[in-house]
């Protein structure tokens, strides 16, 4: 099981990581960030294979995976 | 890339004032992280354009100069004759490279200077406002052509990286994409070669970038991402040119 960790303050809501996961574990949270936007969170933690399509699109570097 | 899914050390830890699902953040950390990659964050050297990416220098963690507008490669030229032992990179747009900077762009190349160009194509100017920009598609809707650009009026849009193939100076060109992970993935690859052949001394290396841009192009982020895989490539083909 992979854990990605998304830094909340660094996401800008563009979705990009959300359309391109395989699995569709990526979900806009439902509570604003301090940047006044809905940042991508994980599903299910479970779920997640940890293949870095997420990391590789997100324009902002605010994706990392380990494991 | 190996499985390392963490931010590039020459990332500074900055938040970057790139609009929601712009190009160029992927590519700024595609350039970290290659430069992380190749141990050359003490001797690699950008120079940044005038355009979106201006304060490019605050977002890596290396050297940097700022050109004025256009003269990204005029810089780079001195700055690597001076320094042949650093790696000298410029990270220009459209509006930067194609159309204020031709005539830089196109001696330096013709020069065949041992520099590595990224080319981050998005069709628009940025910077400014949205105006048209040398690469605007046709009919394309700018905030200069609101009825969308005519080759009538406009003329059509420049193909910067087949000109730049013809000349004798240039050792590789190509053209790729940020608009998928498949295509993000190779354009990594491509700017990594770009930067080998300057390692090697084999000279002048552009890879051109269609990028996103969502806010000028009036859509949203993953459809400014489609747009780009099912109408620009029409028009500027991916791929390896020269």
């Amino acid at each position: 099981m992979a854990k990605v960790k998304i830094n909340r303050q660094r996401c800008k809501s563009c979705q990009l990581c959300i359309v391109w996961c395989p699995r569709k574990n990526l979900k806009l949270d439902e509570t604003l960030s301090e940047t006044g936007v809905f940042p991508a969170v994980v599903i299910d933690p479970a779920n997640c294979t940890g293949c870095g399509m997420c990391f590789v699109m997100c324009p902002d570097a605010c994706i990392e995976i380990e494991g | 890339m190996g499985k390392n899914y963490s931010r590039p050390q020459a990332l500074t830890d900055v938040v970057t004032h790139y609009c929601p699902g712009c190009g160029h953040g992927i590519l700024h950390r595609l350039v970290a992280e290659i430069i992380d990659e190749l141990g050359i964050r003490g001797s690699a050297i950008a120079v940044a354009p005038v355009g979106c990416a201006v304060v490019a220098y605050d977002y890596w963690d290396i050297d940097c100069a700022e050109a004025a507008h256009g003269r990204a490669l005029a810089v780079a030229t001195g700055l690597k004759r001076v320094q042949p032992d650093k790696i000298v990179f410029t990270y220009q747009g459209d509006g930067d490279l194609a159309a204020i900077g031709t005539a830089e762009t196109i001696h330096a190349a013709n020069r065949g200077e041992n520099l590595t160009v990224i080319f981050v194509n998005n069709a628009v100017y940025g910077m400014t406002g949205g105006q048209m920009a040398p690469t605007t598609l046709l009919s394309q809707k700018t905030a200069t052509t609101p009825r969308g650009r005519q080759a009538a009026t406009e003329g059509y849009p420049l193909k910067i990286s087949e000109m730049l193939a013809l000349l004798n100076g240039v050792v590789s060109v190509e053209r790729t994409a940020v608009s998928s992970p498949k295509e993000v993935l190779n354009t990594r690859r491509a700017i990594k070669d770009a930067f080998m052949n300057q390692m090697e001394r084999k000279g002048f290396s552009i890879v051109e970038v269609l990028s996103m841009c969502p806010t000028y192009w009036d859509k949203s982020p993953v459809d400014a991402a489609r747009w780009i895989s099912e109408e620009m490539v029409k028009y500027f083909p991916l791929g390896k040119i020269k």
